[in-house]
């Protein structure tokens, strides 16, 4: 009898021990998104008097306020609020161009093959592996000759262009798993390459553009060097705006505003993964599972 | 008139032929079988006929016209693809509309033109559903339907029945059958399976490494094999090809074969053209038997063969009876309970039936 029960005993603990260090890490993990929460919740007097952690006794919507509309950024207290439009402006046409785009790349490489095609992808991965630093400076004067120079046209431009290769490799290995034959038969049934790209490819490949959209998205929204290099004063997206923030202040450092900053920054990328991770994962997964 | 006429089309992928010189003829209402092992350019060659694949050389017509520059939908044909190929994201009925919608056939034809195929084929209750909510065998009969409402000149099949299970098979290919004799448009079907052709075809064209070994009806392949490759591929079991010598008696034939630990046989009476005959008198040549032209011989039987079995194998209708002739195994089919392994027996040879090969270039001789 004592054995019998003895067994289960040890499977338990075993259990309460992982899920133990499952509750340690997640805590550990949480830790700076709470101090975030709790802080820009707080008036700035109750944060200098010593309660970082804690949870505030007074709760004040103040800091948010002014991160969204008031902040000082350089001369300008405008708040938040035009960058994030800004953010808004440059990230839903760059991730749009860049997604459509990679979409066409992928179907070419893999439906209409042509000699050299195998070459031009490994050029296109070529570009995945390439340091922001190092287009910096040529894109910079690309920027200046196309009249783009320190404009959200411009960064689209950018970061349209420096997608490209990771949708083109999302879009070409997702549909790599489609088989030939359902574009041949659509050539036989008389359908043309844009036709048989919009009625029978696009609609299989609904995972891996959300896939596409969500890695885009967050690259281009969560981006600050090329933000910062390209573009200057109003034009710039919320990134550098949420720098300049943090970074010039007047008499006493306001944590609870730059805390509110930096949550509102970081919202709309919080709520595309909420949305739509469940397809994430799936998209991930999706061209193995395909037979 | 739906005719299709190979001449000497030729496909290479730079240096490496896959087609030589292929040149096919068959008529109005004709079922062509391609018949051969993977690799051996049958499906190139039907992706060349349906305009998936460029032609390197020679011409393909289509009812009397040269297609070899025109694009698949402007050949009227329609295929049917070993993968079915439906549109996943298509309701079965989309399925089959979807070409019509491209061709602008108005609403109300169309809905005839689904109904007409989706009747002849029993699919009209599954019309409103997803192809991945098919079986196998369903989304076979769609994939032919989304070919039927095309009325084309020509149909296109590359092996179709190859992902169905082997009862499914079999009546999918009496439904091809049934589907042929109703509509009579031309067909070129494109299989591995030597059952499928012999059961389907009015026409077989056996291939081989981007060569057509022999065309022609498939009894005629079946009796009278072009070469050794033809009557080893078709056939299960397979033709026995056994070498022997042979000798002139007469205005018939006698193929001497040696046999283990016994007296050389002696299977008499082969008929031949005098010119062959004096040609291949006293030089050896392959004698090919089909497992069922061998029978237990009745005593009084001339030319019986005494052998030992080693293996039988009842298959239910008949049993196959295994043993060594000539130095080779071979097959016989006999009825049942008439052979037992290790018993010595006395098999008698149909000889109107023996097909006799060079034993060099191993083409039939007559």
């Amino acid at each position: 009898m004592a054995e019998a029960l003895s067994r289960p005993g040890k499977a338990r603990l075993g259990r309460l021990f992982v899920y133990g260090c499952l509750v340690v890490v997640a805590l550990l993990y949480l830790m700076p998104l709470w101090v975030m929460v709790v802080t820009s919740l707080k008036p700035l007097d109750e944060i200098y008097g010593g309660s970082f952690i804690g949870v505030p006794k007074v709760v004040t919507l103040d800091a948010w306020r002014a991160a969204w509309s008031e902040a000082c950024i350089g001369t300008e207290c405008t708040g938040l609020k035009p960058y994030f439009v800004n953010s808004l402006l440059m990230v839903i046409p760059a991730v749009a161009l860049s997604t459509g785009i990679g979409a066409i790349n992928g179907y070419i490489l893999t439906k209409w093959r042509f000699p050299g095609a195998n070459f031009v992808f490994g050029l296109l991965l070529f570009g995945c592996f390439l340091p922001y630093q190092a287009i910096l400076i040529p894109m910079a004067r690309t920027l200046g000759l196309l009249g783009l120079a320190g404009s959200i046209p411009g960064l689209v431009a950018v970061h349209a262009s420096y997608g490209i290769c990771f949708t083109t490799l999302f879009f070409r290995n997702y549909f790599v798993s489609l088989p030939d034959e359902l574009t041949k038969a659509a050539m036989v049934d008389g359908a043309g390459f844009f036709r048989i790209f919009w009625s029978v490819i696009l609609p299989t490949s609904i995972p891996i553009i959300v896939v596409s959209c969500i890695w885009q998205f967050t690259q281009i929204w969560n981006d600050f060097l090329f933000g910062v290099s390209f573009t200057s004063g109003s034009s710039s997206p919320i990134t550098v705006a949420l720098n300049n923030i943090v970074n010039v202040t007047t008499g006493r450092k306001q944590y609870n505003v730059d805390m509110a900053a930096a949550m509102i920054a970081a919202i709309p990328t919080l709520v595309v993964y909420i949305v739509a991770g469940r397809y994430f994962v799936r998209g991930l997964t999706a061209g193995a599972v395909k037979g | 008139m739906s005719t299709l006429e190979i001449d000497r089309v030729r496909k290479a992928y730079g240096h490496l032929e896959v087609l030589k010189e292929v040149s096919i003829s068959i008529g109005t209402g004709d079922f062509l079988v391609l018949l051969g092992p993977s690799g051996c350019g049958k499906s190139t060659l039907l992706n060349m006929i349906a305009g998936l694949e460029s032609i390197t050389g020679g011409e393909i017509r289509i009812a009397g016209k040269t297609v070899n520059d025109l694009s698949p939908k402007d050949r009227d044909i329609a295929m049917v693809f070993q993968s079915y190929a439906l549109y996943p994201t298509m309701t079965v009925r989309q399925n089959i509309e979807f070409g019509m919608k491209i061709r602008r056939i108005a609403q109300a034809d169309r809905d005839r033109a689904v109904k007409t195929a989706s009747d002849l084929l029993q699919i009209t209750h599954l019309l409103d559903r997803k192809p991945s909510q098919l079986s196998g065998g369903q989304r076979q009969r769609v994939a032919m339907g989304r070919a039927i409402v095309r009325e084309p000149k020509l149909f296109l099949f590359d092996e179709p029945l190859s992902n169905l299970d082997a009862k499914l098979r079999v009546d999918m290919r009496t439904e091809i059958k049934r589907l042929h004799a109703r509509l009579g448009t031309t067909i070129v079907y494109v299989t591995h399976d030597q059952i499928e052709a012999m059961t389907l075809a009015t026409r077989v064209a056996v291939m081989k490494d981007g060569v057509v070994q022999q065309l022609d009806e498939p009894q005629a392949v079946y009796d009278r094999p072009a070469n050794v490759y033809v009557a080893r591929f078709v056939g299960s079991p397979a033709m026995n090809i056994v070498p022997a010598v042979l000798e002139a008696e007469g205005s018939t034939a006698t193929a001497v074969i040696d046999i283990a630990r016994r007296p050389a046989a002696r299977i008499a009476g082969i008929s031949l053209s005098a010119e062959a005959l004096r040609r291949y008198a006293g030089r050896k040549v392959l004698v090919g038997i089909r497992p069922e032209n061998f029978s237990i011989a009745t005593k009084s039987a001339a030319s019986a063969l005494t052998v030992d079995f080693d293996v039988v194998e009842p298959t239910g209708p008949d049993t196959l009876a295994v043993f060594q002739l000539g130095g080779v195994e071979v097959t016989a089919r006999l009825p049942p309970r008439q052979a037992r392994a290790g018993r010595e027996a006395a098999l008698a040879v149909d000889t109107s039936k023996i097909v006799l090969f060079d034993s060099e270039t191993e083409t039939r001789i007559d």
